[in-house]
């Protein structure tokens, strides 16, 4: 069965997997007060400016928390067990949630360097997600 | 203020478990009609209803259906909907509402029979609905592993380990095997819970709390009214709630969650501490749950919640009790009812009588009840006496 992927209804939402498409990350900064934000809203969540700017973020960050899932919530999860979900701190300052991906993702630990990948999901569609940083 | 000026009159329980064949709606009704029936009254005292929400009869507007399926005739009415902290902004409100003369008698009521009219599978893949439809629900998350994201922290953060969560499941289930009406009255050992089936580590099934067909509904009035009653009420002393997040992606912190300000709030209007409180009903989807809570209610400091259940200091017995009635991981859960019966157990506590179920100190209780994942909250605090 396959995975599910957003259909994603706002503006800000279009911008952000149409980003990952092409392979990039982005998150928005807010020119009045310059806070990084995620997710993908109108208006700065620290001072309500909507004058912000798309850039792109290093896909650096650190394991926050994880959970190796163990009971799938749906059926098109269930190929997929065990997988972790993770809260990742991104360098820029927020937290996104992804899977860690990759042969060793059963191991990690909180404060585990991570790095940025991205999942085909097919028909061109591909979800930010994280693996375990190479020394 | 508030303090002293309402009161809960009466409570009541739904049949609870498995009760094939029977709607939320009609749970829903059978539990309003034993909260009526405690305290004296029948439907035509009433003239106000607060609902939360169902999942399996979403009616547009669920109070309006009890409401005409019980001939209820109204002045005030309304859906009012915080997920599991649903009965802690419906109860406030009913509070202010009989106090400033909108209504006389407010039921308070939730129900759902997630476990006979939803099916466990069903039941399940809601959960996943809760999460973020773009940035979470893709990568496979649910309300367990969300849970499990803040289980995990905790421990790292604090050195607590599984044994410590289970020992919440175990005792609460000790006091639920004494509830005459709760779903799970098998007795269950620390082992059980440790060997039981992983969902999302470090928590397993009986680290969850449980999928239940229920009801609870309880009566507020103005204290005025307690001298007509058949049995004492409770007092409502203190209310206080805070809302920081919807997802977990975007919560603040995963171990400061805003119950410690809505706790503050209701110590604040009470004029109470921590130090006064005598048992307390902590929201419990996740044994993880009330530990968080017991630390931001400010009955043990930071990261040492495993004490308050070592010994069994949390039973019925214990220094201090907690969910007495057995919480939502054996009494009963079913959406937004598993928060009410926290205040539906406080209130029976606090008048006594509760026979082998009954805790010693029962003068004053501290409710707290959360919804979506420590995101909105809210306190309450009850006495057996106005103070």
């Amino acid at each position: 069965m396959a995975l599910p992927f957003p259909e994603p209804r706002t503006a800000e939402a279009r911008h952000f997997f149409a980003a990952a498409a092409a392979g990039r990350l982005e998150l928005q900064r807010c020119a009045a007060c310059a806070r990084v934000w995620f997710f993908p809203r109108p208006a700065c969540v620290a001072c309500g400016s909507t004058d912000y700017a798309w850039f792109a973020a290093s896909g650096r960050g650190s394991l926050h928390s994880f959970s190796i899932v163990r009971r799938a919530p749906s059926p098109e999860f269930r190929d997929r067990l065990p997988y972790v979900v993770a809260l990742v701190e991104l360098a820029e300052g927020p937290r996104m949630m992804a899977n860690v991906v990759g042969d060793d993702a059963l191991e990690v630990a909180i404060g585990d360097a991570l790095e940025l990948t991205f999942e085909d999901r097919g028909e061109g569609r591909k979800l930010p997600q994280f693996c375990r940083a190479k020394r | 203020m508030l303090r002293n000026r309402a009161i809960v009159a009466g409570v009541g329980e739904s049949r609870i478990g498995k009760v094939p064949g029977v709607s939320a709606l009609e749970l829903c009704a059978e539990a309003a009609r034993r909260a009526l029936a405690d305290a004296g009254l029948g439907i035509r005292d009433v003239d106000g209803l607060l609902t939360a929400y169902t999942m399996t009869e979403p009616y547009p507007v669920f109070y309006g259906a009890l409401a005409e399926f019980m001939g209820l005739e109204l002045r005030y009415g309304a859906e009012l909907t915080a997920g599991g902290g649903s009965s802690g902004v419906m109860i406030r409100d009913a509070a202010l509402a009989v106090v400033s003369g909108r209504a006389e008698a407010v039921l308070v009521v939730s129900g759902d029979n997630r476990a006979t009219g939803m099916g466990r599978d069903n039941a399940v893949a809601a959960l996943a609905a809760w999460g973020h439809p773009y940035y979470e629900y893709p990568y496979g998350g649910f309300i367990p592993a969300y849970y499990a994201l803040i289980a995990r922290r905790y421990m790292h953060e604090y050195g607590a380990s599984s044994e410590d969560l289970a020992r919440v499941a175990v005792t609460q289930r000790a006091s639920a095997c004494r509830h005459p009406n709760a779903h799970m009255k098998t007795s269950i050992a620390l082992e059980d819970v440790l060997a039981s089936k992983p969902i999302a580590e470090p928590l397993n099934m009986l680290d969850c709390c449980l999928i239940s067909d229920a009801a609870g509904a309880l009566v507020v009035m103005r204290a005025e009214r307690a001298a007509e009653l058949p049995k004492k009420p409770a007092y409502l002393l203190g209310a206080g709630e805070a809302f920081t997040h919807e997802h977990i992606l975007a919560a603040p912190s995963l171990l400061d969650s805003g119950a410690g300000r809505a706790a503050q709030a209701a110590y604040a209007m009470a004029g109470l501490g921590p130090r006064e409180i005598d048992f307390a009903q902590l929201y419990d989807c996740f044994t993880i749950t009330p530990m968080l809570l017991a630390e931001e209610c400010g009955f043990v400091e930071r990261g040492g919640a495993a004490e308050l259940w070592k010994d069994d200091r949390a039973s019925i017995e214990g220094r201090f009790p907690i969910n007495t009635h057995g919480g939502m991981l054996s009494h009963a859960h079913a959406g937004a009812t598993g928060g009410l019966f926290e205040s539906v157990e406080a209130v029976r506590q606090l008048r006594g009588g509760e026979g082998e179920r009954q805790v010693a100190r029962h003068e004053i209780a501290l409710v707290h009840v959360e919804g979506g994942i420590m995101s909105n909250h809210a306190t309450l605090i009850y006495g057996a006496q106005p103070v």
